[in-house]
């Protein structure tokens, strides 16, 4: 591989569909000696009412608060004993693990795996314990400029019908309500083989990991398991709103700015994400860093993302400014906003972008989680297991006309929620 | 971790070489042999803000260039201020290597350091400390730091005093920058996809010509034994508290601090090395205080550094609980390792441990460059590749016995967050709306 980057693709990643629906897909690294796992299920935040707002994430969590044959000290006694590392979490599509061992533990990590997705008892003590570490951390979260400027951003941005509005690790009102009974019948329903992928990366033999995967899992059926449901329709903002969430004591407030994004299958993604980048990612952070950092000084960190997952995420900016230079930072932003959508990125600019996207691969492909997450990545979204193959050609094929295009067709300065947390009001 | 090479160029600079051929990429690394424990008063966080201003570049290479050029390849770079290092980084596909090579050497020498760049990067640096401030975690500790060290630069934060940041002044950030930055106080590293003599052979083209200076003088002071317990408390508007104790401990360079490893992993898990951290659920202090319901989560740091620092370890209290049942809970654990050995199980758990934290430390080329420029700056390279082997050789006889002599109340400072409910508490959900 040292003349060139081998690139994961349908020729050197395998990929097993199991009777029951489970997608299993290895890729072989013998660069390193740990393996790496990751994959996802159908079971979301997207399947539960705004009342059981976190039921998702505190099902997933407590998955390995103990099973039918192993407790909660069985569990990580057998993970920590090896050095290994297994977490689940739920976000709002998808509940999402991830994994990593010497790579002659993997069939210690998939049995523990298997175990905890399929067999979980929802003890009754060991959850409320972890119920209090969570109601913890949310409460320390409310003090938090960045997670509140974040929510009341989200909150604004999409109104209360629509799965996104909310938080998917619930709230200091709705966790506390929610019972173990609730945890094994969300569980009941919506784990299951469909819908579900596991990758595998890492100095192990595809065949020996795709039978350690069958052995533990392919038995696995639950027939009632709910189609995804369809994410209502939504308007993006009509015009500008902001929003301010006062937080005594602080030194420091946050700013999110910004609106609805593409989905990552929306024709435009690709263009809207090389905007972004000349927006607010490339080099130290883009046009928007150039102005607030680099020119002005008023930020440590300012700069734009865009989420592009299953549904229309947001396209948001971020900047953490001294409560006296709030208004020059958000007027900085949007005139930076008002340039992208009224001028067509420059030859230059466009050219960087392109060559920092495709340069970049080696970079995110050199360990096993890179690797691992660009597979799932391809998988979750479709996108054909010759994305990175193509990826290069799709890239280089945007014109400028394109960029401006997706800008117009997501960006308006005049029609954004913008929300502050900090200091003062 | 076979197969590095060590040189040293006339003019001191020392160069480190490892080949790695996995993959087509190559990480390059210069470290300086700065950081803030050399800071005096009136001018801590110098050498963090000194690093901030390399990033404005140099005449062959403006700091807008700079980010461009590196990243239209695709590479990755930035930089870190640590107590006892600054160090710089580019990550590269292999055949672009060359313009990290150019770029550190030139900016060894010819940063520019302009009045107006140095006041624009002071609102940076004094946001990045208000950024940090919004944290109870960053007062407490850097309370509790001042506390433990009364004369050592291991005192303050390496973000410096915000007076000093107001304060110091163009002239202080670049003879700063003069008296540090030379090849003869340098560690340069490359781990990757080349060949060890053409690389050595480029690396002397370009750095070999760069004049050695005068050997920094040292700002240094030795902190004095502790005798007796301190004690700090923090209070700021917030909702959740917080315990840190933190205990003087010995330089990594030295046996003990292996055996402390070794201890902390029993104690709070094991420490993750950049490649992945793991879980540390059934470690004891996670039985005592988390399994308790009296913490939301324990964690314990031990830092590898040059001088005697500190080990410590952090506690999120529950609401309802108070910081005295938590010491009390962890005092009872802390004299129990002191007072018997650990299970020969425990200890071989901790070394499986280590084995696997270090083998996923070492699967990317930027974590091992990283790590030999570390080791080589506070002791020598082989200490990283010898880290594994030295814990293997740990004893449950030793880890009582580094209890017994550091874990002691006499050598250790308590730190309280104390949050106070103040107005925000009462509309703690509430918003407001401007339309």
């Amino acid at each position: 591989m040292s003349n060139g980057i081998s690139l994961p693709g349908p020729h050197n990643i395998t990929r097993v569909e199991l009777e029951n629906g489970i997608v299993v897909l290895v890729y072989e690294n013998d660069a390193a000696q740990s393996v790496v796992i990751g994959g996802s299920l159908a079971a979301g935040s997207l399947y539960e009412t705004p009342a059981q707002s976190g039921l998702a994430a505190l099902t997933a969590s407590a998955l390995m608060r103990g099973t039918h044959s192993r407790d909660f000290n069985a569990i990580h006694t057998a993970l920590e004993d090896i050095g290994a590392d297994l977490d689940v979490g739920a976000g709002v599509h998808q509940t999402s693990f991830s994994g990593k061992a010497l790579a002659e533990d993997l069939p210690t990590l998939i049995e523990l795996l298997a175990d905890v997705l399929r067999h979980p008892a929802f003890p009754q003590a060991p959850v409320e314990r972890l119920r209090g570490e969570i109601l913890t951390g949310l409460q320390y979260r409310q003090q938090d400029t960045r997670y509140r400027a974040n929510r009341a951003f989200q909150e604004a941005l999409y109104p209360d019908s629509h799965p996104y509005h909310y938080s998917s690790r619930g709230t200091l009102d709705t966790l506390p309500r929610l019972t173990t009974a609730d945890l094994a019948q969300f569980h009941t329903r919506h784990y299951g083989p469909r819908g579900m992928v596991i990758t595998i990366v890492g100095a192990v033999q595809a065949a020996d990991a795709v039978s350690i995967v069958r052995q533990h899992l392919s038995d696995w059926r639950n027939p009632d398991q709910p189609p995804v449901p369809a994410l209502p329709a939504l308007r993006p903002p009509q015009e500008t709103r902001r929003v301010s969430v006062p937080i005594p004591g602080k030194t420091q407030s946050d700013i999110v700015m910004g609106t609805i994004g593409p989905a990552r299958k929306a024709e435009d993604y690709r263009a809207a994400a090389l905007v972004n980048s000349v927006l607010g990612q490339f080099g130290m952070m883009g046009r928007i860093g150039d102005e607030v950092r680099e020119k002005q000084g008023l930020a440590y960190y300012a700069y734009s993302g865009i989420e592009g997952g299953h549904g229309p995420g947001p396209w948001s900016v971020n900047a953490g400014v001294n409560p006296a230079n709030v208004d020059k930072a958000v007027n900085s932003i949007l005139h930076e906003i008002e340039r992208i959508i009224t001028e067509p990125v420059s030859a230059e600019d466009l050219s960087d972008n392109q060559s920092y996207f495709t340069g970049h691969l080696p970079l995110q492909l050199e360990s096993n989680e890179g690797l691992a997450a660009s597979i799932m990545h391809m998988e979750t979204y479709q996108l054909g297991l010759d994305n990175l193959l193509l990826f290069r050609s799709r890239i280089m094929a945007l014109r400028q006309e394109d960029l401006l295009a997706a800008a117009r067709n997501y960006l308006n300065p005049q029609a954004l929620i913008i929300a502050v947390a900090g200091p003062e009001a | 971790m076979a197969g590095v090479t060590r040189h040293q160029l006339s003019n001191g600079l020392t160069v480190l070489l490892k080949e790695q051929h996995n993959a087509p990429l190559i990480s390059w690394w210069v470290m300086y042999r700065i950081g803030s424990r050399n800071e005096r008063t009136g001018q801590t966080g110098i050498s963090h803000w000194v690093e901030h201003m390399m990033f404005k570049g140099t005449e062959q290479f403006p700091g807008s260039v700079l980010d461009k050029l590196i990243s239209r390849e695709g590479g990755s770079w930035n930089a870190m201020t640590s107590m006892d290092y600054t160090v710089y980084y580019e990550t590269m596909p292999a055949d672009q290597i060359d313009l990290g090579l150019r770029l550190e050497a030139d900016r060894m020498v010819n940063a520019r350091f302009t009045e107006a760049e140095v006041e624009s990067e002071r609102t940076v640096i004094i946001s990045e400390r208000q950024g940090a401030e919004n944290s109870p975690l960053f007062w407490l500790s850097e309370e509790v730091r001042a506390a433990a060290f009364r004369v050592h630069g291991y005192h303050h934060e390496i973000i410096g005093d915000m007076a000093d940041l107001e304060t110091m002044t163009r002239d202080d950030l670049y003879n700063h920058y003069r008296r540090h930055y030379m090849p003869n106080n340098a560690i340069a590293v490359a781990v990757g996809d080349f060949q060890t003599e053409a690389m050595l052979k480029r690396i002397e083209e370009l750095y070999g010509s760069i004049p050695a200076g005068d050997a920094p003088k040292l700002f240094a002071r030795p902190e004095p034994e502790q005798a007796g317990e301190r004690r700090v408390i923090v209070e700021r508007p917030h909702s959740t508290a917080f315990l840190e104790i933190a205990y003087h401990v010995p330089a990594s360079s030295h046996d003990d601090w292996f055996k402390l490893a070794i201890l902390n992993s029993v104690l709070t898990g094991p420490s993750g090395m950049g490649g992945g951290s793991i879980d540390n659920k059934t470690s004891r202090l996670y039985k005592a205080l988390v399994e308790t319901e009296l913490t939301a989560d324990v964690d314990g740091g031990l830092m590898a550094s040059i001088d005697p620092y500190l080990y410590d370890l952090v506690a999120t209290i529950r609401p309802g609980r108070t910081h005295e049942e938590v010491e009390a809970a962890l005092d009872e654990q802390i004299n129990l390792v002191r007072n018997e050995n650990i299970s020969q199980q425990e200890l071989d758990k901790a070394k499986k441990q280590a084995r696997a934290l270090f083998a996923y430390s070492t699967e990317r080329v930027s974590s091992q460059a990283y790590w030999l420029a570390f080791a080589e700056n506070f002791d020598r390279y082989t200490w990283f590749e010898n880290y594994v082997s030295r814990l293997e050789a740990v004893t449950v006889e030793d880890v009582r016995e580094v209890a017994q002599r550091y874990l002691r109340p006499q050598n250790r400072t308590v730190g309280w967050f104390v949050p106070l409910a103040g107005d925000g508490d009462e509309d703690m959900d509430d918003m407001e709306d401007e339309e």
